[in-house]
């Protein structure tokens, strides 16, 4: 197992050194996920909301299909993705293939459902206890819907922050959309597909690290919103 | 204590309130039944009835939440009648914000310039009490102090007419006689208090007018000093001596006599 610990002790030293490979990977990474999740709330927060508080024809299909898109496999949203940009598909003339761009219209798609299915229960569930109040004082639905959203912020925040632990997360779309193309489309999670199988495990190992890391401090972010902030929403 | 109202040439009358054979129904069950009556400024009027009579469907019937399923409720103004009422509920419904911030939205809601809530605020929050509470979030208050914060909320609106549903159904008595202070310094300031409540004691101290429901029918309204001497209704009477209804054969409920806590 000396190969291990040595492949451990360079991670560390690529990690701790800033290396400048290991940077860029992370930067593209963080630069793809967040505005993925950044588009994805623009689009799922209202749309939620909508689906949470107006009733109208096919309102149930919608609400199952979006429920059903959440656990929508990355490998066939990054098919998906690929056959719509690719040369001969609908949107081929804008050469988006193997660009970063390609890859945060993927993570945008399997992210927005996410955001979108839990917006739709945390405001349907406010909208029960305040409908009648707000009523009252002269707000339906439509009028209500900021400040629905204000009052849900820490529990929206966490299904954000869920939605970008799934697009950090997740290899099989952006290796599809993407490529994997050294300076352009490397990410975290399709370097270390890709250095595993070359069987440099010191680089995989240190990207693996700093990905595990981030998906800790998510979930800690997470956790920490809800309870630091229980007397708001108890 | 009294602020500083509207006259009436600035704010045009919402009431009298005209209800018209107005009938509720729900679940395939007339929970209201014909219920025809006017409401003119200045009185406090006190619901009164057992459980399950109709008090809080007739309140959110008059207030607008509800819409009748037969006959009519008319407001002076029409539609624009619903921006001169508040409704305080039973159970208190409270913003995941700030004390200061529940009362902003609302006069938020009904186009209070920025400019002029901040005075609003204040001074409503002084005139319950709830001042040192201004900057805690409304959800950490005590369930009196909820209540009081929702009256005070419902008096910054100044409306003409306020509804209340049981404002003291869960209080201790001393927050139930702060509560029933704020309701009569409200009602001071000018606002037509229609409201609810279990408490005779309390219908004994606020009422004007005493409306007695049973079973979705109003049986019994009259002047609140005539109707605590004496009901005109049996079973009205039976109610207030705290005889149980259902063992009284009144004609709206004989063939219930078997079930007793049958809801209508
Ligand atoms: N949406 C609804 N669907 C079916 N039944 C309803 C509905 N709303 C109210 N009811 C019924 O109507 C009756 C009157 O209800 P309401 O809440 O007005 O009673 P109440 O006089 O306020 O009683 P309480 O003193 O317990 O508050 C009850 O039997 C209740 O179960
Ligand atoms: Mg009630």
């Amino acid at each position: 197992m000396t190969n291990f610990s040595d492949a451990f002790a360079a991670a560390l030293g690529l990690v701790l050194s800033l290396d400048a490979s290991l940077t860029e990977i992370v930067g593209l990474s963080l630069q793809v996920s967040l505005s993925a999740v950044a588009i994805a709330a623009l689009i799922g927060l209202p749309v939620g909301a909508a689906i949470a508080l107006f009733r109208f024809r096919g309102r149930f299909f919608i609400v199952v299909t979006v429920n059903a898109l959440m656990g929508m496999p990355p490998v066939v949203v990054g098919l998906i993705v690929y056959l719509l940009l690719s040369r001969a598909g609908p949107f081929g003339v804008f050469g988006l293939l193997f660009t970063p761009t390609a890859m945060i219209v993927a993570q945008v798609l399997l992210v927005t459902p996410i955001i979108a299915a839990l917006t739709r229960q945390v405001i349907e569930d406010l909208w029960i206890e305040y409908e009648e109040q707000m009523r009252s004082l002269g707000a339906g639905p439509g009028r209500a819907v900021p400040a629905l959203l204000w009052d849900g912020r820490f529990t929206l925040i966490t299904a954000i922050l869920a939605g970008f632990g799934r697009a950090s997360a997740e290899v099989g779309a952006v290796m599809i959309v993407g490529g994997n193309i050294d300076h352009v489309t490397r990410v975290m999670t399709t370097s270390i597909a890709l250095e595993v199988s070359k069987g440099d495990l010191a680089l995989a190992l240190g990207l693996g690290m700093i990905l595990l890391t981030l998906s800790a401090s998510i979930n800690a972010g997470a956790y920490l919103i809800q309870h630091s902030t229980k007397r708001w929403h108890a | 204590m009294t602020a500083p109202r509207s006259t009436p040439e600035s704010t045009p009358q919402i009431l009298p309130l005209e209800l018209d054979g107005v009938c509720f129904d729900a679940g395939g069950n007339r929970l209201i039944k014909d219920i025809s009556l006017r409401f003119e400024p200045g009185l406090r009027t006190v619901v009164i009835g057992p459980n399950g009579a109709g008090k809080s469907l007739f309140l959110r019937l008059c207030h607008g939440l509800l819409r009748p399923t037969q006959g009519s409720v008319r407001w002076q103004l029409g539609s624009s009648a619903a921006r001169h009422q508040a409704m305080v509920f039973q159970r208190p419904v409270m913003l995941r914000r700030s004390v200061t911030a529940n009362i902003d939205y609302a006069l938020k809601l009904r186009k209070v310039p920025r400019r002029d809530r901040a005075d609003i605020i204040d001074r409503v929050l002084q005139q319950t009490g709830l001042r040192r509470h201004a900057d805690q979030p409304a959800r950490v208050l005590s369930i009196g102090e909820q209540q009081k914060l929702a009256l005070a909320r419902a008096w910054a609106l100044q409306p003409q007419v306020l509804f209340l549903d049981e404002p003291t159904a869960s209080l201790d008595p001393a927050a139930t006689h702060g509560v029933e202070e704020i309701i009569q310094a409200i009602h001071d300031a000018g606002t037509r208090i229609i409201m609810t409540t279990h408490d005779l004691g309390q219908a004994r101290r606020l009422a004007d007018e005493v409306i007695f429901i049973n079973r979705g029918r109003i049986l019994e309204r009259a002047p609140a000093e005539r109707f605590f001497e004496a009901q005109e209704n049996d079973l009205a009477r039976a109610f207030v001596r705290g005889e149980l209804l259902w063992w009284h054969k009144g004609k709206d409920n004989r063939k219930q006599i078997p079930k007793p806590k049958e809801d209508i």
